[in-house]
């Protein structure tokens, strides 16, 4: 910390204020734009250094990283892994009946890094602030089943289409563990079941839009929504978290940057299914 | 859904290439051209693939499967549609896709009013998500055009959006029109702006002079058109400045392009006042009404010109400013720079690949940030002791006990007074052997009326009592074991009465006879085994 005059004069009530800065960004719904208070704090933290600094400081104590600040979307915080305000998986995925297995939490995650592609296709869209994602329910689970069944082509062709070793389920090809899962079990009266891939995909989004990443726009496609500003920066955040985790087990490349979803091929089912 | 336009355009491209594939000037009879003809043309191509999405929107409205969308006309709607964006967004906002659907609903309504209301939304939403293009990457549109250059024939494409959505300042969604969208609006070549700007005004002011104020209604939404189209172009620059104060050059280019622009809307914003006031002259000396009321919406339209002139004269005069402001933040505001993340070629192919195991781990390190934070609910003990000494409350488990409430009985009075009813009594009390015609009852309903001042409304009683009682099943007499039933007959004859209108019905008391097979089987379904003495 390198508290500057300003921040000096009234130390305490900096530090209330920085606390509740720390606190508007914990009700992520809340926006500058609506409430005069927090636009304040944010004029604040971008015009006053030592105030800055002890806004990061809360955050380091409470185990957060603040990942942006804007008068769209207000302060963004990243839970670390540690942090009591990090979501966690076999909470999230407890409740939907699953058993936390290592099977139904890469299910549930797949359904999170699905909408996050749908909503930024491209490497370019992921660092526009100006871009609007759309996602629908139906779209990102055609997407993922998409990538599947490339990855299924792929490994016919290749000839080591084996079936998993029934002594190791932990050693299945994720893609396998999806593709295996209904889209929609038939629940007999229409409603969606939650263990299955379009019920997660639901609960994925929905989930996002009470956390003020997505915005519903309409019940089409199983319901379709419109991605914020606070979206994009905790994907960012999100996917190279990930990135340096694949790194490090080797399993991923640098590419150019220019994209390469266009080698997906859609069938006209998934067409019209978007 | 990309819309595909690419079929229709290199036909026009290369059917015009016929002609032109020689290009010897006058030689062998070929029509000349020049390159002036040539950058014309392909002006031409991309202002005609400009409209190829709105008629794919008709090509397409069979294939829908959700319902029968071919009685809509969709290039109309999508029109429509446009014009409702491009004239509700300014320098500030645009337009509210919600305000955007609810006016576009209505247009589609129009033009089926038989069908439901949902059925419209849907129409409407459809035509919106087609001209923001949503299910292609890109969001756009693309044509392949050709010109034909020394080299040869040369193509080219073109990329172009018409509809787009933005999140304001506010954080608020908003649609805004691309300037091919307002092309396509106004029909015209992709142009210089500033130039259509002032011939859009000129003509404007010609046609006002000349009092065609018809043709000058046109000219007006035109000149409007312009100064949104216009506005558009300045707030991009702008915007480009906030999101990164690199991408403008401000040292040379933007301070030359904001005096011209500042110049141009000065010199606009003069002329405008100069057709507002013949306008406001015309209005006021106009000898009908229609001609008034014409005068009045180009005063409006050309108000909202100057309004939108305003904003736009402030917005470039605090440009300066903003530049400013922006320098500080991003110079100072320590961005953390992040390389640009193939998601999709990054994390979500080599994931998929990998076994359960390793895929769990790399994608919880994934999930973690990209699903946000959860408030752990924070307890104090006091509370909680507080909440485990409170006695449950107790609850009886048949509930409270019900009060019986005092309640006025709130009867309706009696439509007919009981005297109305004895009289009818007695009037319907016929021989069974002697019908009566129903203009009878009613001639002695009246007199016994008139004999009473007690009985009320008696030959309406009447009426009502004989069509109801005409109306009753010969079932429920037998059970009830009735000796008679009340019936009516029309034989045709016409009811001559100054208050009630209709058939004179024969009215007759029938007897009920109860065969020897009815007693035995009381059963009320069967009422054929009765005999009915009709009249």
């Amino acid at each position: 910390m390198s508290p500057t005059s300003q921040t000096t004069a009234s130390s305490v009530g900096a530090v209330a204020d920085a606390s509740r800065l720390v606190a508007f960004a914990l009700r992520p719904k809340q926006r500058p734009a609506r409430d005069e208070g927090y636009a304040e704090l944010v004029r604040r933290y971008r015009d006053d250094d030592g105030f800055a600094e002890l806004v990061k400081a809360v955050c380091l104590g409470l185990d957060l990283v603040v990942l942006d600040v804007d008068e769209r979307h207000g302060l963004v915080v990243a839970s670390t892994d540690d942090s009591v305000f990090a979501v966690r998986m076999t909470e999230y995925a407890r409740r939907t009946g699953g058993e936390g297995k290592a099977h139904e939490r890469v299910l549930h995650a797949l359904a999170h890094l699905g909408a996050a592609t749908l909503a930024y296709p491209r490497p370019a869209d992921l660092s526009n602030p100006a871009y609007v994602g759309r996602v629908s329910v139906n779209g990102v689970e055609a997407f993922v089943r998409e990538a599947c069944r490339h990855l299924s082509d792929a490994a016919v062709e290749a000839g080591d289409d084996l079936d998993p070793s029934a002594d190791a389920p932990d050693l299945e090809a994720a893609w396998r563990v999806y593709q295996r899962r209904a889209a929609t079990p038939g629940s007999g009266d229409g409603r969606r079941v939650a263990s299955s891939t379009i019920g997660m995909v639901a609960k994925a989004l929905t989930f996002l839009a009470d956390q003020g990443m997505l915005t519903r726009r309409s019940d089409d496609d199983g319901g379709t929504y419109a991605t914020t500003s606070r979206y994009r920066v905790q994907v960012a955040e999100a996917g190279s978290r990930m990135f340096a985790e694949l790194l490090a087990l080797g399993i991923t490349e640098i590419t150019d940057g220019t994209g390469t979803l266009t080698h997906v091929e859609w069938t006209e089912k998934d067409v019209s299914l978007l | 859904m990309e819309v595909d336009v690419e079929p229709e355009v290199p036909d026009a491209g290369s059917g015009a290439g016929t002609f032109r594939a020689a290009p010897r000037d006058g030689e062998d009879g070929y029509i000349s051209e020049n390159a002036v003809a040539s950058a014309g043309f392909a002006q031409r191509v991309k202002a005609l693939a400009t409209t190829a999405p709105l008629h794919d929107l008709d090509a397409r409205k069979a294939q829908v499967q959700a319902a029968d969308y071919s009685v809509y006309q969709m290039a109309e709607l999508a029109l429509h549609a446009i014009d409702l964006v491009t004239i509700a967004m300014d320098f500030d906002a645009g337009a509210h896709p919600d305000a955007v659907l609810r006016d576009l609903a209505a247009r589609v309504a129009a033009q089926a009013p038989d069908r439901t209301s949902r059925e419209h939304a849907r129409v409407a939403s459809w035509i919106l998500e087609n001209l923001l293009n949503v299910g292609s990457a890109d969001r756009g549109f693309r044509t392949v055009y050709g010109v034909a250059g020394p080299d040869g024939y040369d193509r080219r494409t073109f990329d172009f959006k018409l509809l787009e959505e933005t999140r304001g300042a506010d954080g608020e969604l908003y649609l805004r029109a691309s300037n091919e969208a307002v092309n396509v609006l106004v029909g015209a070549l992709e142009v210089d702006l500033e130039a259509a700007h002032i011939a859009a005004d000129v003509r404007l002011d010609i046609l006002i002079k000349r009092g065609r104020l018809n043709e000058a209604q046109a000219a007006a939404q035109n000149a409007r058109y312009r100064t949104i189209q216009y506005g558009e172009m300045l707030r991009q620059r702008l915007d480009a400045t906030s999101r990164d104060v690199r991408n403008v050059d401000w040292a040379e280019a933007m301070p030359a392009f904001i005096d011209e622009a500042l110049a141009h809307i000065i010199e606009r914003y003069r002329a405008e006042n100069a057709i507002l006031v013949n306008l406001t002259e015309v209005r006021d000396t106009a000898d009908t009404a229609s001609r008034k009321a014409q005068a009045a919406r180009l005063v409006e339209v050309v108000r909202d010109c100057l309004r939108r002139h305003d904003q736009l004269q402030a917005g470039l005069q605090t440009a300066g400013r903003r530049f400013r402001v922006e320098q500080d933040r991003q110079t100072f505001a320590l961005a953390p720079m992040r390389a640009a993340l193939d998601l999709h070629a990054q994390l979500l192919q080599p994931v998929l690949a990998r076994p359960v195991a390793e895929a769990d781990v790399a994608l919880l390190r994934f999930f973690s940030p990209a699903a946000g934070l959860v408030v752990p609910h924070a307890l104090r003990l006091a509370d909680l002791f507080d909440g485990l000494i409170t006695p449950p409350a107790e609850r009886d488990t048949l509930g409270e006990v019900v009060e019986d409430l005092d309640l006025d009985v709130d009867e309706e009075p009696a439509r007919f007074p009981d005297a109305s009813y004895e009289h009818l009594e007695a009037l319907l009390d016929l021989d069974p052997a002697a019908p009566q015609r129903l203009s009878g009852l009613l001639a002695d309903a009246r007199a016994r009326q008139d004999a009473d001042p007690q009985a009320k409304d008696l030959p309406l009683l009447v009426v009502v009592r004989v069509l109801a009682l005409a109306a009753q099943e010969i079932g429920v007499a037998r059970r009830h074991r009735d000796p008679t039933v009340l019936m009516a007959v029309d034989d045709g004859t016409v009811l001559d009465d100054p208050d009630f209108a209709g058939a004179d019905l024969l009215v007759a008391r029938a007897e009920v006879v109860q065969t020897a097979a009815a007693e035995a089987l009381p059963d009320p379904t069967k009422t054929d085994e009765n005999e009915e003495g009709a009249a």
